[in-house]
């Protein structure tokens, strides 16, 4: 088990195309980090300079402290779990998992083998199948095989690559919480690609947000979700995505500092404010559960926020919560930006609607007109220009990272301790 | 930068390398095809003084005859076997691809049997046949034992391409307003038009390539084939071996080879492999 | 695919009754009309001959005296059996063919490998440059590699002076092993693109993800190659190394135009040539004929039952596992 430093790593193609650019994380022994981005971010190529299948063009990498630029994969001793599995279709079960012993002639003994292979068997439920061939396995089965041969490895670093995107969903929440807990009791460094923004925030210490190459931001899941660092990191992590409504901060007739948007003037406390003062135009990062109906809100809560009223287009009811869409002209000036920001996480255009989260019981319809309350302190506000989140507090979003890394630290004494 | 010189300098080597390899044989012959009378004797790769001589040898001088006759013989030949095996395999592929009847597999496993058969075995009974029925020594005395050739290969490669079109296109033709020949047209000719063009390149360098027939079938030059006749090749004198006349009259037989593989390389790697690997 | 799902529910339907419907006789009419004819052309041109062949080889018939064909049994077989004529020619065959065979399969996968790993670039040219020696006549190919190694007009004896045993009068064609050994390199040099062109399609069904698991795994580049690659494409291996055999076995052109036979190169396509075609021997022509073509039946029968090569469906087999696999998901 080892540390993995990156440092100002390049990736940069023959034709000039820097797949990965200037990326630096460390990650810490026994660590679970999560690559995140939309496809083409560079996160693939990331890992596969990890483990060795793509050379370095610039930076370095150091495993254990020691670097590793130059040497091959085999000398890097770190396992690997691929998309497909690479399941080898010639071998049994038994001998697939036992095969990169079998490679390392005369190091291990047969019984030594034997009882390897039976552990990691026993931990991912694949006794009875040893003898199959790989063929003859579910997806779920096979998904187990290849983390089997990592575990047998006493690699330095597990490095996942999309283990979880050939299952089918309700395969993947169970596959997803089997890797979680062989990950915290095993406490191996873990690197894991996904494109799924779900699987980041569930399995993840922290998360490494991508995007085009570049790092945007490394936090745990709450700070990435609480304070993150711009529009593109707040809009991909999340489901449903933050709404990011176009206003002007300007004063108010009654001294207070509203935002003023295609919706109305929301009144903002006067630390947000602060932020957007200066900037012609702002795009405002709500989350759906910002909102709530006013009649709900008790009288307590009421101040904190601010409320106005907007048509509902339609509802969405979901069983546990519902979701309600608000249509709303969008202002020119930002239209670039949101555009921009559409592409960059592979969606398709932003739609001009609010989507606020309602009460499951809530008997509002489409068409109806609703008096909306919103938490205005969770408000963000970004640049559309730069896209910079004109209102993080690093601080706090620190604090969350720095709890995170001491909740894992319990899990790690938890799991030693089951373990004597 | 520099291991990447490095390895673009090893793959030039490789590269001369399979090129040497590949054509260093053709390139010899090439060489001794313009030699004249005098070089043939002196031991050298290349001709002290270049000649058409050979040349002009096969094309207007004494091999004339017998080149000439010949080369239309085995054009001919090798077209007309590669037409009708073409045609015939293209049905069959058709009804293999398409339709389900008893009997699939029996056919595919007699076209496998039929192009692991060895040619000589059927050489003595054709050879006793023909003379008997009047076939030895003629045209279609060649065509049809160029069918056991050229047929096998073109049901196993046709199959092979017909598997792979999406017949379902058809029909969405037809949905779209075609009619049935419409559909059939538009949508699927040009899609099987590459394959059965493939095919038709491979049957035609087996059946160009064929020495046991046109040696065994043939007497004269009324049907003799240009591999045969190259056996048959005199010298000027008794006493001098035809070397010259034999290089020029193969190297104008491998420009058609050549000039096939230069412009459907792809194709004909592609076709190899369908048929013979994954059937 | 529909054309897939309708055949799939047919057979359902004749798995319960017997009777088959209207639609499946007409399907089956029309498969045979249209496969029908390729079918009896091929059975004509080859099953009639080597019936007729058969039938010939139990008779002492001799074109030239056709009044005193008789009928002997297996006279002719047990004539051949006990010459050494013939044994010699089925021994120079087999020693080509395993020797041809053996290194064709080591260059093959040499060139498959190169192409495999090539530049794009390079690729089209390598593909281009391997096709000549595969699509070149044999009959030229035999002349090309006569001509560079006769004594007379040929260079080798002049280039290769310097090595000891070579010198301008040393005839290649006029001793056995010189001589087998350029019927042998030219045979080699004619056939290897064509294993190769089948490894490489092999090559390229071995997913490279197996490999960079492998490379992951510890496996130095031997052991990929070994223990991944290698048993991943046994299916093409076997397939092209059979197809190799089978044609190496009915060698003819290159002896004939080097050798002529002399010098005990003698090979079994020959000696039928030559007993049926230059003697008339109809009777012991078609017996050599008949055994030549046992010997080939046998290397097939030998190669699907002991080694399991699936012939019909080659690597397709394991695809359509894999394919399996994956709707089990």
């Amino acid at each position: 088990m080892a540390s993995i430093t990156l440092q100002n790593i390049v990736k940069e193609y023959d034709d000039g195309f820097p797949a990965v650019n200037d990326v630096s994380i460390d990650i810490e022994d026994g660590e679970f980090v999560i690559l995140v981005g939309p496809s083409g971010c560079g996160k693939s190529t990331l890992l596969r300079m990890i483990v060795g299948l793509e050379d370095i063009t610039s930076g370095d990498l150091l495993i254990g402290g020691d670097r590793v630029n130059d040497k091959p994969p085999r000398e890097r001793n770190l396992a690997m779990v691929f998309q497909n599995y690479a399941l080898y279709p010639h071998l049994s079960v038994f001998e697939n998992i036992a095969f990169p012993m079998r490679l390392a002639k005369g190091k291990f003994t047969q019984e030594q083998v034997k009882e390897k292979v039976e552990r990691a068997a026993g931990m991912l439920e694949l006794t009875e199948h040893l003898q199959r061939k790989p063929a003859n396995l579910s997806g779920g089965q096979r998904q187990r095989v290849a983390m089997g041969r990592a575990i047998v490895r006493d690699a330095n670093a597990f490095l996942f690559d999309e283990p979880l995107s050939n299952l089918d969903a309700k395969l993947r929440g169970q596959m997803r919480a089997e890797i979680s807990q062989l990950q915290r009791s095993l406490n191996t460094t873990s690197v894991y690609v996904t494109h799924d923004q779900t699987e980041a925030m569930t399995l993840g210490d922290r998360v490494a947000v991508l995007k085009k190459g570049v790092l945007q931001q490394i936090a745990s899941p709450r700070e990435l979700y609480e304070q993150p660092a711009n529009l593109f990191v707040a809009g991909f992590i999340g489901s449903p995505s933050m709404n990011f409504l176009p206003g002007t901060v300007s004063e108010g007739s009654t001294g207070s500092t509203v935002l003023s948007t295609p919706l109305g003037d929301i009144e903002l406390p006067e630390q947000v404010a602060a932020a957007g003062r200066e900037k012609e135009i702002v795009l405002a990062g709500i989350r759906p559960e910002f909102f709530e109906e006013a009649s709900q809100v008790e009288e307590s809560r009421r101040g904190r926020g601010s409320v106005f009223s907007a048509e509902l287009s339609h509802v969405e009811w979901l069983g546990n919560e519902q979701y309600g869409y608000v249509r709303y002209q969008n202002d020119p000036r930002v239209a670039d930006a949101l555009a921009n920001l559409a592409a960059d996480m592979d969606a398709d255009e932003l739609r001009t609607q609010l989507v606020v989260a309602l009460d499951a019981m809530s008997r509002i319809r489409g068409g109806d007109t609703a008096e909306l309350w919103v938490d205005t302190r969770r408000i963000h506000l970004f640049d559309p220009a730069t896209g910079e989140n004109l209102t993080r507090d690093a601080e706090a979003g620190a604090e969350l990272t720095r709890l995170a890394a001491e909740d894992r630290r319990r899990d790690r004494e938890r799991a030693a301790a089951h373990a004597d | 930068m520099n291991p990447k010189t490095k390895s673009r300098l090893g793959w030039t080597v490789v590269t001369v390398l399979v090129l040497g390899y590949s054509l260093f044989p053709v390139a010899a012959i090439f060489a001794t095809s313009f030699k004249t009378p005098g070089d043939l004797g002196n031991q050298t790769f290349l001709p002290t003084s270049w000649t058409w001589q050979n040349y002009e040898m096969i094309f207007v001088g004494d091999a004339q005859g017998l080149f000439l006759s010949a080369l239309r013989n085995s054009i001919g030949i090798a077209l007309i076997a590669t037409f009708i095996a073409v045609v015939l395999a293209t049905l069959c592929a058709y009804a293999i691809a398409r339709l389900d009847f008893p009997g699939k597999r029996i056919i595919l496993g007699a076209a496998l049997a039929v192009s692991i058969f060895p040619v000589i075995s059927v050489v003595t009974p054709l050879f006793n046949l023909w003379r008997t029925i009047g076939l030895y020594d003629t045209w279609p005395g060649l065509i049809i034992p160029y069918l056991s050739l050229t047929l096998p290969i073109s049901i196993w490669t046709l199959s092979a391409f017909f598997r792979q079109i999406p017949w379902d296109l058809e029909q969405a033709a037809q949905v779209d307003g075609a009619t049935q020949w419409q559909a059939f047209r538009k949508a699927i000719v040009p899609l099987a038009a590459p394959g059965v063009f493939t095919t038709a390149i491979l049957a035609f360098f087996i059946a160009w390539n064929d020495f046991v027939y046109g040696i065994s079938l043939t007497s004269t030059e009324a049907a003799r084939p240009v591999p045969a006749a190259l056996a048959f090749f005199t010298g000027a004198s008794q006493f001098e071996e035809p070397t010259g006349a034999i290089s020029a009259a193969a190297i104008v037989v491998t420009i058609p080879v050549v000039v096939l593989v230069l412009l459907f390389q792809r194709r004909i790697v592609s076709g190899l492999t369908q048929g013979a690997v994954k059937g | 695919m529909s054309t897939a799902a309708v055949p799939a529910t047919k057979r359902g339907v004749k798995a319960g009754k017997p009777v088959k419907s209207q639609r499946t006789k007409a399907e089956a009419r029309l498969g045979w009309m249209l496969a029908g004819p390729a079918f009896v052309v091929m059975l004509a041109v080859t099953a009639y001959p080597i019936a007729q062949a058969t039938f010939d080889s139990l008779f002492s018939y001799r074109l030239t005296t056709p009044d005193e064909r008789e009928f002997i049994f297996l006279d002719n077989y047990l004539l051949l059996f006990s010459d050494w004529t013939f044994w010699r020619a089925f021994l120079v065959t087999l020693l080509i063919t395993l020797v041809t065979v053996a290194i064709e399969l080591v260059l093959g996968f040499a060139l498959a490998l190169v192409m495999h790993r090539a530049l794009k670039a390079l690729r089209g040219a390598l593909r281009t440059a391997i096709l000549v020696p595969y699509a070149i006549i044999t009959v030229v190919s035999a002349f090309a590699w006569y001509f560079m190694f006769d004594i007379n007009s040929g260079f080798v004896n002049n280039w290769f002076s310097w090595v000891p045993g070579i010198s301008a009068d040393l005839d290649w064609f006029g001793n056995t092993w010189t001589a087998l050994s350029i019927i042998m390199a030219a045979e080699i040099w004619k056939t290897t693109p064509f294993i190769a062109l089948l490894l490489l399609a092999g090559l390229a069904q071995v997913p490279g993800e197996l490999v960079e698991a492998a490379k992951v795994d510890g496996a130095t580049r031997s052991q990929q190659f070994t223990r991944v690659i290698i048993p991943n494409m046994k299916a093409a291996i076997m397939v092209a190394v059979l197809f190799r055999a089978l044609d190496a076995f009915r060698i003819f052109d290159s002896v004939f135009v080097m050798t002529g036979g002399d010098q005990n190169t003698e090979v079994l396509a020959l000696l039928a040539y030559r007993q049926s075609i230059s003697r008339l021997e109809i009777g012991l022509g078609s017996a050599v004929s008949v055994v030549l073509f046992a010997c080939v039946l046998l290397m097939c029968f030998i190669a699907v039952k002991l080694f399991k090569v699936d012939l019909a469906s080659g690597t397709d087999q394991s695809q359509a596992k894999a394919k399996k696999g994956g709707a089990e998901q």
